[in-house]
């Protein structure tokens, strides 16, 4: 298909030559809501993500809020212990399987990946509609299994054998739900694969292609490779609760560890399908902001490769403390330490990039650096996981919990942010007010650390993850991090408010306002329906900036 | 597959096949790793419980095992016949062997049903309580036969309904000598299902 885009041949309105923004484009006729929910535009398929997603994203976080005011004093305030389990799990699942998985890939890829290559869509735009209407399908089965059936499912996000084949919950329609959201993100996984395949600008080789679009096809191997695993898995999990079949159940010859195994499988390179993406993000950012060239190329692109690959044989970690061989929980902490060598690689050119860097300190580098900080405390923190002997201390206790919401949150998270920020002019032709913008980056930053921080010291303490009481020792550190998550969610609200405003009646932003050389910058903001008025051709060098020198200086 | 945009926009629809045929086999990769699962759990309780799988396969019919396999073997063969055929712009060639190819399939589904019955006479279906009483690699076994020959089943009867769809497509002439694409992708998913009864064969008729 890429040589079709050099021929160009369209001459209808819409086509090549039109300028008109997306939100427009007249489609066949179709207004209002009904252009949205039947378009094959990979631009607004983006935007409905990012409404499904932000919603889901506010019910997760009301969760959280609510767990965190129960831990404000020990003791049981609100909610019952069997409340606060469905608590917990809801808030994984909704958290993990409706937002930060799908996240990134399916809003800012689908948006910025066709943009970046120079195409006019991804290689499939049906079936990336379809994914859409798939995701959502998921997503409601999620949000019924909460009000139906034997009540809120109170396994935990990872469903462990034997309680959830006993539990009296609705966790066969959970289960369901995430085997239909894991299906969705095939779809878009081989959708990406195809396109970044076939879909480069003509001229654009491998290592033409900007990092983010690097970032994007690590990951979509990943959820084609890893997620059909935990799909049978989690289908045989219902098959268990519906008609006994053994596999996971030890009364019957089967092995509960087994079920572990074939969850981790998956579930652990997900959670690089959470961070190669925001990764992506990060390497795009530092340049523009730093206006030169990215450090080491090859090796930011080689080493999302790398971890797609060595993450894929680390799963055992999970399980250290379950009953495995000696040798194995050897090899498994040996493999999880090699993950650390290639984000290290990815961290040190990302600081090299900055340094001697002409630096303009706008809201996207803010989070660009935010990142950096709050990843590295979260990757530090996980080597202590993968050390077998540290791990007995810290095995499922709250230690854990800082861990990976210092990773998701603070990598996948607040990437997905960092994007948003970065991207916003593109997508929506309208600037955000930069000043609400830093002030509410401020209070995020302080919240995070206040909410999350503490949960390493909590852990450390002795603190176990998943319980509603605790100890009056603990008082003080879970009232810090209680006092922290009303800080976040202040500058969470503030950041959103701040964005919807600026996408409605936000001054126009220019088509570049950044000084990115990437091919995003060189079309309209935002972009025509068709992507590029002129199709682009050999972009050469992603992060060359001699020409946004020449143009506006090499100072600010 | 690979039209850009809604065609019904009035776009130039472009056509390739290459990314097309990039897509069908990403995704008969997924389903290799569908079945993986599968296949490793079936991997870790033979190894457990050796002697009695080796004793439960003694009650699945070999017969019918057999037979099936060369059904399904003949209709990959039938199903190579009809793409070829309308390579060459033999229309009505192509959907005889298509044709073919379908009831092969639904050959397959009958004998897979007599089989099901007969142990459904014996007790032995999941969720029946008689299986809780065999040895525990006796019920594992039945258990695997079960969801792996059921989920081969499903994808059995999934690529029939493509076949139907795809043969109006071939009398409508949508898909023609120059767009046989869907035929193609067609015969690939099907020449993978071919491919995991041929696995499942050795590992549950001829174990013992």
């Amino acid at each position: 298909m890429a040589a079709d885009n050099a021929a160009g041949t369209a001459t209808i309105h819409t086509g090549p030559g039109y300028t008109g923004s997306y939100f427009d484009t007249p489609l066949d006729g179709r207004t209002g809501l009904w252009s949205w929910l039947t378009t094959t535009d990979h631009k607004r398929i983006g935007l409905m993500y990012l409404a499904a997603m932000t919603t889901f994203f506010l019910v997760g976080a009301s969760l959280g809020i609510m767990m965190r005011l129960e831990l404000l004093n020990p003791g049981l305030q609100y909610v019952t212990h069997k409340q606060y389990n469905a608590m917990f799990t809801l808030h994984g699942v909704i958290m993990i399987f409706l937002f930060i998985v799908p996240g990134i890939p399916a809003i800012l890829g689908n948006i910025i990946l066709p943009l970046q290559l120079g195409a006019e869509d991804v290689a499939f735009p049906k079936l990336n509609l379809l994914s859409w209407y798939v995701y959502m399908a998921g997503a409601v089965m999620a949000v019924t299994s909460l009000f139906t059936g034997g009540g809120a499912p109170d396994t935990g996000w990872t469903f462990y054998a034997p309680y959830s084949l006993r539990a009296g919950t609705n966790v066969s329609l959970a289960v369901m739900a995430a085997f239909v959201l894991g299906f969705s993100s095939i779809l878009t996984g081989m959708n990406f694969i195809t396109t970044i395949h076939r879909l480069r600008a003509k001229g654009m080789g491998f290592f033409q292609m900007p990092l983010f679009c690097w970032g994007l096809y690590a990951t979509s191997w990943i959820q084609v490779i890893a997620t059909p695993v935990v799909g049978i898995t989690l289908v045989l999990l219902g098959m268990e609760r519906w008609v006994h079949i053994g596999f996971f159940d030890p009364a019957r010859g089967g092995d509960p560890i087994l079920y572990q195994h074939l969850f981790w499988i998956y579930s652990h390179p997900v959670v690089y399908v959470m961070i190669l993406p925001a990764m992506g993000i990060i390497s795009e950012i530092l340049p523009v902001f730093a206006r030169r060239t990215i450090f080491g190329y090859k090796a930011i692109a080689m080493s999302s490769m790398a971890i797609a690959g060595v993450g894929y044989l680390v799963w055992g970690h999970h399980m250290f403390t379950v009953g495995m061989s000696d040798t194995a929980r050897w090899v498994f902490s040996l493999l999880t330490f090699l993950v650390a060598i290639p984000t290290g690689i990815k961290i040190f050119n990302w600081v090299a990039t900055l340094y001697k860097g002409s630096i303009a300190l706008e809201v996207p580098l803010l989070y660009a650096v935010t990142w950096i900080f709050l990843f590295s405390i979260g990757g530090l923190t996980g080597l202590v996981n993968g050390a077998l002997s540290t791990d007995i201390h810290v095995h499922d206790t709250a230690f854990i919990v800082g861990h990976f919401h210092y990773t998701m949150f603070g990598g996948a998270g607040i990437g997905l942010i960092a994007g948003m920020h970065y991207w916003f002019p593109k997508i929506f032709g309208r600037m955000y007010d930069k000043k609400t913008a830093t002030v509410a980056w401020g209070i995020i930053f302080v919240g995070f650390n206040t909410l999350y921080f503490p949960m390493l010291v909590l852990g450390i303490m002795g603190m176990p993850r998943r319980y509603a009481d605790y100890l009056p020792k603990f008082h003080t550190p879970h009232m810090i991090s209680t006092f922290g998550s009303w800080i976040l969610v202040t500058g969470l609200i503030i950041m959103i408010v701040n964005l919807v405003r600026g996408a409605r009646r936000g001054p126009k932003a220019p088509d570049n306002p950044w000084g990115g050389t990437t091919l995003e910058w060189q079309t309209t903001s935002p972009p025509p329906q068709l992507n590029f008025a002129r199709t682009p051709e050999n972009p050469g060098d992603p992060y060359d900036f001699t020409r946004i020198i020449a143009e506006r200086g090499q100072g600010r | 597959m690979s039209t850009q945009a809604a065609a019904a926009t009035g776009h130039v629809v472009h056509r390739d096949p290459i990314g097309a045929k990039t897509g069908m086999w990403l995704f008969l990769f997924t389903e290799l790793l569908l079945f993986g699962g599968l296949f490793v759990i079936y991997t870790v309780y033979r190894h457990m419980h050796g002697a009695d799988f080796h004793e439960a396969a003694h009650e699945l019919n070999k017969v019918m095992g057999v037979t099936n396999t060369f059904v399904l073997l003949t209709s990959s063969l039938t199903m190579v016949l009809s793409v070829a055929a309308l390579q060459r712009g033999l229309k009505g060639r192509s959907l005889q062997w298509l044709a073919v190819t379908f009831l092969l399939a639904c050959t397959f589904l009958v004998i897979k049903f007599f089989e099901w019955r007969a142990k459904y006479h014996h007790h032995i279906f999941p969720g029946n309580p008689h299986l809780a009483e065999l040895p525990a690699g006796e019920d594992l076994f039945f258990n695997l036969y079960f969801m792996m020959t059921g989920l081969h089943g499903i994808h059995v009867v999934i690529g029939m309904i493509v076949m139907s769809v795809v043969f109006a497509k071939i009398r409508s002439g949508s898909v023609n000598a120059e767009r046989h694409g869907t035929l193609e992708y067609t015969g690939l998913y099907w020449h993978l299902v071919d491919l995991i009864w041929i696995f499942l064969l050795p590992l549950f008729y001829l174990t013992n």
